[in-house]
């Protein structure tokens, strides 16, 4: 977890891009993908994208050992989209109950270019972007409150702790006799006692951290930044680069055919 | 000295003051008459409950509305109240809360004392919330991080891959550079190994000279700070009637004064190791009951390959390799070694809680299947069954009946709400009989706590009942992950001649820890553990067993 949120190592171009731009870039294309369900402006915006890896430092491979959940859920979403569409055109599989036809495939496989489309900047935009960059710039350039954004960035720092604690707390419960074995309902209230355990620690640590920042004059109303958040040309470039992804995708579909308002076109 | 810019020594002036946190019937600390001159280096002593942390707390300006702190003291919980402040207690005359950043606090635990996760933006966080002007801030990182050793580390280093020393060290750095006028130090080396413990107490020291800063530190080990500080105040608990100060003065005169008296308050006091039974020799070696074999260790769990290296399963990286380790019965293994070596680890794979990276973990059959022998007369006749060689594979009920693991936090080990039901959890489920629970109430001082939660007890008693609830399910082999960390002379002393007691009576003790006198009361064998590069350990031969007979 701590490792997956550091990015020593990374000195990609994006590294050094305003995490604000990045962020509204990101917001941009997702706010475009989310307006349609067709396979052609999701399918150039993930081309687009996929062109991006080397730009935020990241490689497929490490692409599918950060993102495989979103992966995997995008993938299974199409599936189950192509078996539960409503028919339409020839049927191509038909597998009992559950017949996939051209139609539905074409729906399942744009649901799941969609999902890919919106996943993979967030994961672009979290692999080239240091947290506290992060929140950094949404607390001088976005001006959201600072004890809010600064109270989150400490808090995400024990959320490693936290995965630490959780198995400590089991080989610890484990040494007073509570097994993880036996029938379900077992194993449930063994989980379930693990995690109140959890809580009680994670209440104290987070009450021992309060204490420790508000000895260090957190809480005041003025306050300075050792790190100035600034904009560069790079962000200017950002920014035309959603903007860009966004409307390839856009006309792309509108050229196609294929744009399909999600909440206009209710059949 | 008084080189360092800005910085402006502060004074503490209490007047009666009292405080009684939130939900307490007893006041924390009353009737409290201190003067500390600028400058002054103080150490603040007194038992358990006397209040040190809670004074500590009041100065940092932490204490009140939300913040109750952890005052460590064993008060029973009353009706949830406000919490009630009496006398006055200022700073330069005026409200610690009301000036922020005159004084600094370095708090026990090291892994909260970390707010950022990066070294250079964590030693900025204070200045920044004091609103230094930002052109001044990373000066001023650098100078504090080259006061508390730290200067050597790139200013992104993460924050999460420093040692516990290391962390207290960068907790004085962001505190320094503040530039506060009081430094507060609230037992900052309970949880370090004694490398640690120097660390912290030379850049304190070192910080000191520089600013010329006043110190109020709270510890128990006296030794440690005797040196560095000029003044000892001991405080006793808050009555109506006594004065919360019982002795204030500087430390030799005090520590002549006051030695034995603070000794019964169970203080560290420099040159005196607490009596404690004395092991008597073994007749000859005890039963082999736990052996391990070219072990390897890890508390990473294996992980799955890629696609690409079809899904093959990796092994995690061992943290130490290499390993042979025998415990027999009535022997001490002491497992010592620096932070990071992987101490803990071993002892956690050698109770059956890890699974072995490579190499075996194996229980004779003595242990797995006891017939005969001192077990079986302690667990109520009762026949236990027999489980296989591989304590990382037996059943949880069946571990705790031969191995019993006592974790460094007991707090990870509360699985109920009441001290009587924490004891009796074990021999419930195991169906033994509730005599040993009785006798292990008595021995460890826990009768009369009987009806506490356990969450809410000292330091102290925490420490004797997680020994005690994993004692009750009768297990042969003890094991115990720094024991006596933060612990005050008299549980220490009450700890290690009931350990001694136990390995006389054939059970086997396997304890991590740095604690040199310790280890000689319980005598035995001892594991040094070495850094990876180094090579695996350090031992006489690949066999670590106690030479027959050895014995303090």
């Amino acid at each position: 977890m701590r490792d997956a949120l550091s990015l020593r190592g990374n000195h990609a171009l994006l590294t050094r891009a305003n995490p604000l731009a990045k962020f509204t870039a990101v917001t941009l294309i997702t706010l475009v993908l989310a307006l349609s369900i067709d396979w052609v402006s999701a399918s150039v915006a993930l081309a687009f994208e996929l062109l991006l890896l080397p730009l935020a430092g990241l490689t497929v491979a490490l692409l599918w050992q950060r993102g495989w959940p979103l992966i995997l859920a995008a993938a299974l979403g199409g599936w189950s989209t192509a078996i539960l569409a409503p028919d339409s055109g020839p049927v191509l599989l038909d597998a009992g109950i559950w017949p996939i036809s051209a139609g539905s495939l074409q729906l399942g496989i744009g649901f799941m270019l969609r999902g890919l489309a919106i996943a993979l900047p967030a994961v672009l935009l979290m692999s080239c972007t240091d947290p506290t960059d992060l929140a950094d710039a949404l607390a001088q350039n976005a001006k959201l409150p600072h004890r809010f954004v600064l109270g989150t960035l400490a808090a995400m720092r024990l959320v490693g702790i936290m995965a630490e604690q959780w198995q400590t707390i089991g080989m610890a419960r484990r040494a007073r006799g509570v097994g993880s074995s036996g029938n379900p309902y077992q194993r449930f209230r063994a989980t379930l006692g693990q995690s109140f355990g959890l809580l009680v620690q994670a209440i104290r640590s987070a009450s021992r951290l309060a204490v420790t920042m508000e000895a260090r004059g957190f809480g005041g109303a003025a306050r300075t930044w050792a790190r100035p958040s600034t904009f560069s040309g790079l962000d200017a470039w950002v920014l035309l680069g959603g903007l860009g992804i966004a409307a390839a995708a856009v006309a792309a579909a509108l050229g196609a055919g294929t744009w399909n308002l999600v909440f206009l076109t209710r059949q | 000295m008084r080189s360092s810019p800005g910085v402006r020594p502060a004074a503490v002036t209490a007047r009666g003051w009292g405080w009684r946190h939130a939900g307490r019937t007893r006041p924390a600390v009353s009737g409290l008459d201190l003067d500390i001159r600028p400058g002054e280096r103080v150490l603040l002593l007194g038992p358990s409950g006397a209040g040190k942390s809670t004074l500590l707390h009041a100065l940092a300006g932490v204490l009140g509305d939300g913040a109750s702190g952890d005052p460590g003291g064993s008060g029973a919980s009353g009706e949830a109240e406000d919490a009630d402040e009496t006398g006055s207690l200022l700073i330069d005359g005026a409200a610690p809360r009301a000036q922020r950043g005159r004084a600094g606090l370095v708090q026990q635990d090291p892994e909260t004392q970390v707010v950022l996760s990066r070294l250079g933006d964590d030693v900025a966080f204070g200045a920044e919330n004091l609103a230094v002007p930002a052109a001044e801030i990373w000066p001023r990182v650098r100078e504090a991080l080259d006061d508390v050793g730290l200067g050597r580390l790139p200013l992104d280093h993460p924050t999460a891959a420093l040692s516990g020393g290391q962390k207290q060290r960068l907790a004085l750095a962001g505190i320094l550079a503040m530039r506060p006028g009081l430094l507060l130090l609230d037992e900052p080396t309970a949880n370090l190994d004694p490398a640690g413990v120097l660390e912290v107490r030379d850049a304190v020291g070192r910080c000191l000279d520089k600013t010329g800063a006043t110190l109020v530190v709270v510890e128990h080990r006296v030794g440690v700070w005797k040196d560095l500080v000029d003044r000892i105040v001991v405080l006793q608990p808050g009555s109506a009637t006594d004065s919360a100060v019982l002795i204030d003065g500087p430390p030799d005169r005090v520590l002549a004064e006051a030695r034995d008296m603070l000794i019964g308050a169970g203080v560290w006091v420099p040159g005196y190791v607490p009596a404690t039974r004395m092991r008597t020799p073994a007749r000859g070696a005890g039963q082999t009951l736990l052996t391990a074999d070219a072990l390897a260790v890890s508390r990473e769990r294996p992980r799955r390959a890629g696609l690409r290296d079809g899904f093959r399963t990796i092994a995690p990286r061992p943290v130490q390799s290499g390993l042979s380790v025998r415990v027999r019965a009535g022997e001490a293994l002491t497992i010592t070694g620096q932070n990071g070596t992987g101490k803990s680890t071993l002892a956690l794979t050698l109770a059956g809680l890890l699974r072995p990276v490579a190499g075996t973990v194996s229980a004779t059959a003595e242990l797995s299947s006891p017939a005969t022998g001192h077990s079986s007369g302690r667990s109520s006749g009762r026949v236990r069954d027999s489980a296989g060689p591989d304590p990382y594979r037996w059943k949880a009920q069946q571990l705790i009946a031969r191995i019993g693991t006592v974790f460094q936090e007991p707090e990870h080990q509360f699985v109920t709400g009441k001290v009587l039901d924490e004891l009796m959890f074990g021999p419930r489920h195991l169906g033994y009989g509730e005599d040993r629970v009785d006798e292990l109430l008595e021995r460890l001082r826990l009768t009369e706590l009987v009806d506490a939660n356990p969450y809410t007890l000292s330091g102290g008693e925490k420490r004797r009942l997680s020994v005690a609830t994993v004692l009750a399910a009768h297990p042969q082999v003890l094991v115990l992950d720094e024991p006596t960390f933060g612990q005050d002379a008299n549980t220490w002393a009450e700890l290690a001649s009931f350990l001694s007691e136990l390995l006389d009576a054939g059970t086997a003790v396997v304890s991590v820890t740095h604690d040199a006198e310790f280890s000689a009361v319980l005598g035995g064998a001892e594991l040094r553990l070495r850094p990876r590069e180094n090579g695996a350990a350090d031992a006489p031969g690949p066999d670590l067993q106690l030479p027959e007979g050895a014995s303090p």
